[in-house]
């Protein structure tokens, strides 16, 4: 039984043990941690969960896996739109699914244990447990089944219903009682290795006869017996390591079975954790008066991105008041430079599409008034950084060697956002790298968004790439002031530091 | 398993196919058998780091007893030869499963004999027996099977399937596995029940009672989802039996006697069944199994071996896209590994190796050494193409940095040393020498290097001459190659080695090129 709440057709993959910390150095790939780094997720995590560490990994790792098909991302939007009318009943199932995490304390049972008879004894006070609980789910499910309209709800609430029917529950009942084997353990064997007995084989107890010529000892070749003396110890653990090779297999059986029951619970718990994450967040926003809309997830060719309104979420996470938001059209371009004046908001611009176009990817709703875009394989940012503390290695050698990790993950459809990368060099050898770079990346079929001051590099790709490419520019007022709105427009020869310069040194 | 392509020698000595005449004998000489190998490593496996790879090469394999096959210089070309075509054979021919196939049920015979030997009851005993004769003739079967549809152009391994023809249709080996098949059989059909109350056990003939942990599992099943956790006790099983098993197995032996009455015959008539020949090629093609497997690990990176022409008459020696074994080996397949090439045009007969350090000039000479060596024994050498000298003696002598605390007494001690190499040279030897008069003042190592050179040249040796000490270039007969720093990560220690200046790459495209940045390196990537 599966929840799929997540994909229509398979299971959410996710670490059954999570680690005691979160490092987020260990559990994610360089390129996952270029991301969270890169456009601040971690922001949006910390929202998501609520200050719960189990919705934050789930926030983490299902914002990370991006679906990258928009029928997935469609499916995902509806159980999202039931849960955002529903809040309710998906937080108390989000409960239910929780308190079935504790069974195992409860039932003193999942200790690794080297006796199989009190693996299946705690199997079967566990059992019990998850019992009461899978009751309760499927009673939600008879009360309520109308109230959900999504294709992910309809079928979880029709496959609770069929598949946890009375009769389950009373065949359940029955083998619960049976497990205990008050009358001996029977079971096959057949010779291995050396002759010694193997494949022991449990066998239902009480089905074969005694022949009265046996059970006198007289003439048969069906049966023989020894007993082992009171004395033999040795004799008489032996003897309990056989019965427990018997007790072995349906000790296992009925153990892995607690262990279905709380697999599924887990992953209900976090398909439906994902789902909580989401109406945290849309709580937050709403409340300060963040418009969201529902993003329209479009093929990758011919490539498109449109927008209007567009906030950066995560900065408006941190601040009270709305963000202000940018609106673009860029539909018919692999290529998106961005250029203008430092602090000018080109950097807040870049990240909210790479926000978005995850979120989009993620199934959720997004900040802006309406945003439309090609659904990529893959996320990449290469943002500039710090210089490596270690020094152990140039500036320019750590970028470029990120961008070569990058180039080992890049499949056609990524979508790759830079920001001032190679800039680590001179203007010359930084635009060269630049150029080359996002000519092999267009070519495979790949989109860029490129946020640079190489006035040299964003000429180049004006005069070479006029069809594929779109320039925008950070703004500025008449009074020098930024505005953080961008426009459509070419690059300009001169950069901006030294107005950025007065602005510091002049003001003091 | 994959196995690097390796590539095709030309001009290797032919063998005259006179293969009929001469029975199996040895995978390592033709036509006779081996056993007059060098049990320790020559003195060059320090300073050429083959003293590590030996290790890494045959971890796992102590049991074969293989390392002084690879210390010993084969005796002649023919035997160089001898071994290449077994070598590719085996990598052509897909040989190499078959023959780990073998190796494997051969270590598992031999592992089952030797319980055999060691439990204490009788039904035990025989079952170790009648699968380790089993494994045998599975083993025997299976590798007379593949070998039969190889296509093989060694003399070594069609002398050796030969032999096994003969061998699988030998009555001795044809009763065997009739023998063992049909107990095996018996014994599988074999099913009997165990029921314990108390401290009773009776033990029957299984009579179809259902599966109880089954019907236990399909109630459930409806939860399945993918792998959980095994909550099966791990009940080890010990080679031993206890009594109560012992007393079953008796009682089961009962139940069972048109089972176990022919088994006891059985054992008595084949007591001593594996062939001895058969044990020579499993052993000596460990030798070969072992190299390939070896490269295999470092297949995924990119780095090619080649089979090399040997040649005891020309100087020319070269060797492309060649690397330092024991490196590659250290930095696994994570890390690449950086190439190197070399050749030499005569009159040229001494490669002096000069520029910065930490450029791979110690590595450069260790794989000359490594090369020739490895040649010499016939295995494949790191490289795309190579061609080697078959030398009559490989010496080497590089600066250790622990010498440097008697400077005075390591100089007197370096010059003996090299006059006493320079005195037992020919003109088929090999010298190699790293930085030997490194420690002394660059008066002294001047003069010297010259006058050593000028032995060198004289005697016609083939050498490697690493040095800080430019003017040496100039002597005849030199070549001079230099160490390049490529910007590197200073941690990877994988450097170039070229002739003639560095290359004039600005700094920042080079790195982009080291970190496969560039357009040209992306475009194919993104290929992939």
């Amino acid at each position: 039984m599966k929840a799929l709440l997540l994909y229509r057709d398979r299971d959410f993959e996710f670490p059954s043990e999570l680690p005691r910390k979160l490092d987020l150095k260990q559990e994610l790939s360089p390129h996952q941690l270029d991301l969270v780094q890169d456009l601040e997720l971690v922001t949006l995590f910390n929202v998501m969960s609520g200050g719960d560490r189990f919705l934050f990994e789930v926030a983490m790792r299902v914002m990370l896996a991006s679906l990258d098909d928009a029928s997935a991302i469609v499916y995902r939007q509806h159980v999202l739109a039931d849960c955002l009318a529903q809040p309710d009943l998906v937080r108390e199932l989000y409960n239910i699914a929780t308190e079935a995490m504790e069974v195992p304390k409860k039932a003193a049972w999942g200790w690794s244990s080297h006796y199989p008879a009190s693996i299946l004894a705690g199997a079967v006070r566990a059992l019990e447990m998850y019992l009461e609980l899978l009751k309760r789910v499927r009673l939600i499910a008879d009360q309520h089944t109308s109230d959900f309209q999504s294709e992910g709800f309809s079928t979880l609430f029709r496959t609770l219903q069929l598949e946890l029917d009375d009769q389950y529950f009373e065949a359940v009942t029955r083998h619960l009682k049976q497990l205990r084997f008050k009358n001996g353990v029977t079971m096959s064997a057949e010779l291995g290795s050396a002759n010694i007995g193997v494949n022991y084989v449990l066998r239902s107890p009480g089905s074969r006869r005694t022949a009265w010529r046996e059970r006198i000892g007289l003439g048969t070749k069906n049966a023989f017996s020894f007993t082992i003396p009171p004395r033999d110890e040795a004799g008489a653990q032996a003897v309990a390591g056989l019965e427990a090779r018997g007790l072995n297999l349906v000790a296992n059986a009925a153990a892995q079975s607690a262990d279905h029951i709380k697999s599924f619970f887990a992953m209900l718990r976090l398909e439906l954790g994902f789902y909580v994450g989401c109406l945290n967040v849309r709580d937050r926003l709403v409340t300060k008066g963040e418009t969201l809309c529902v993003p329209r997830p479009l093929s990758w060719e011919p490539p498109s991105l449109s927008f209007t309104g567009l906030g950066d979420v995560c900065l408006s996470l941190r601040l009270e008041k709305p963000v202000v938001g940018n609106s673009a059209d860029v539909h018919g371009k692999s290529l998106l430079v961005i250029t203008g004046p430092n602090s000018g908001g080109k950097s807040t611009f870049l990240r909210s599409i790479g926000l978005a176009q995850l979120m989009m990817q993620a199934g959720m709703f997004v900040t802006a008034e309406s945003f439309e875009a090609g659904v990529a394989k893959a996320v990449f940012t290469h943002f500039i950084r710090e210089e490596d503390p270690s020094m152990t290695r140039g500036r320019l050698d750590e970028e470029l060697s990120r961008m070569g990790r990058i180039a080992d993950e890049v499949s056609p459809r990524s979508l790759m956002l830079f920001n001032e990368s190679f800039a680590g060099t001179n203007e010359r050898e930084g635009s060269e790298i630049g150029r080359q770079v996002v000519r092999a990346l267009l070519e495979s079929n790949s989109k860029v968004i490129y946020v640079t001051h190489l006035y040299d590099l964003a000429e180049s790709f004006r005069l070479e790439l006029p069809d594929t490419s779109l320039f925008m520019r950070a703004e500025r007022s008449r009074d020098g002031l930024r505005t953080y709105k961008l426009v459509e427009a070419d690059p300009l020869p001169t950069s901006n530091g030294e107005d950025l310069y007065y602005r510091i040194f002049e003001a003091r | 398993m994959s196995v690097p392509k390796i590539a095709e020698a030309t001009g290797l000595p032919s063998i005259d196919d006179d293969s009929a005449v001469k029975p199996f004998a040895s995978l390592m000489y033709d036509g006779h058998e081996s056993g007059h190998e060098l049990l320790q490593p020559p003195p060059y496996f320090g300073d050429s780091y083959l003293g590590q790879v030996v290790e890494t090469l045959y971890k796992g394999r102590e049991e074969y007893d293989l390392a002084p096959f690879f210390f010993t210089k084969a005796p002649d070309l023919a035997t160089i030869a001898y071994r290449q075509q077994i070598f590719r054979d085996l990598q052509e021919g897909g040989l190499l499963a078959t023959v780990q196939r073998f190796a494997g049920q051969m270590r598992k015979m031999r592992s089952l004999l030797r319980g055999a030997r060691a439990v204490r009851y009788k039904y035990q005993k025989e079952g170790f027996f009648l699968d380790a004769a089993k494994t045998y003739c599975g083993a025997i079967s299976a590798l007379h099977g593949d070998l039969a549809s190889a296509e093989l152009s060694s003399r070594g391994l069609s002398t050796f399937r030969r032999y096994l023809d003969n061998y699988v249709i030998s009555e001795d080996f044809r009763s065997l596995a009739e023998d063992t098949r049909r107990r095996a059989e018996d014994l599988s059909r074999v099913v009997y029940t165990v029921t314990i109350q108390g401290s009773r056990v009776t033990v029957s003939r299984y009579e179809g009672q259902p599966d109880y942990s089954a019907e236990i599992q399909q109630t459930f099943e409806r939860f399945e989802r993918g792998a959980t956790k095994d909550y099966r006790v791990d009940f080890r099983d010990l080679p031993e039996m206890n009594h109560v098993e012992a007393q079953i197995s008796e009682l089961v032996a009962r139940l069972f006697p048109e089972v176990f009455e022919p088994l006891d015959q059985y054992c008595d008539r084949y007591a001593d069944f594996p062939d001895n020949k058969i044990g020579v090629f499993d052993r000596e093609i460990q030798f070969y199994v072992a190299y390939l497997e070896f490269l295999a690990t470092m297949g995924s990176s990119g780095l090619s071996f080649c089979f090399p022409e040997v040649t005891d008459e020309s100087k020319e020696i070269f060797a492309s896209e060649t690397f330092d074994l024991a490196l590659a080996n250290k930095l696994g397949s994570q890390k690449k590994v950086v190439v190197n090439d070399f050749f030499l045009k005569d009159p040229e007969r001494i490669i002096i190796v000069s520029g910065p350090n930490q450029g791979g000039k110690t590595t450069f000479a260790r794989t000359f050494a490594q090369l020739h060596h490895l040649a010499n024994i016939g295995c494949p050498v790191p490289g795309k193409r190579a061609r080697l000298f078959g030398f009559d003696r490989l010496f080497t002598q590089f600066e250790k940095e622990e010498d440097l605390d008697n400077l005075a007494g390591k100089l007197e001690t370096d010059l003996q040393r090299i006059h006493e190499t320079l005195s037992a040279a020919t003109s088929k030897s090999i010298l190699v020498l790293n930085e030997v008069f490194s420690s002394t003042t660059l008066h002294d190592a001047r003069f010297l290097g010259q006058r050593i050179l000028e032995r060198i040249i004289d005697l016609d040796l083939l050498a490697v001459y690493v040095t800080f000490i430019d003017e040496l270039t100039t002597l005849p007969k030199t070549v001079s190659m230099i160490s390049t720093i490529v910007p590197e990560d200073p941690a990877v220690r994988t450097f170039k080695v070229v002739r003639g200046d560095a290359n004039g790459l600005a700094y920042a495209m080079a790195i982009a090129e080291k970190h496969g940045v560039t357009y040209k390196r992306l475009t194919e990537r993104f290929k992939r």
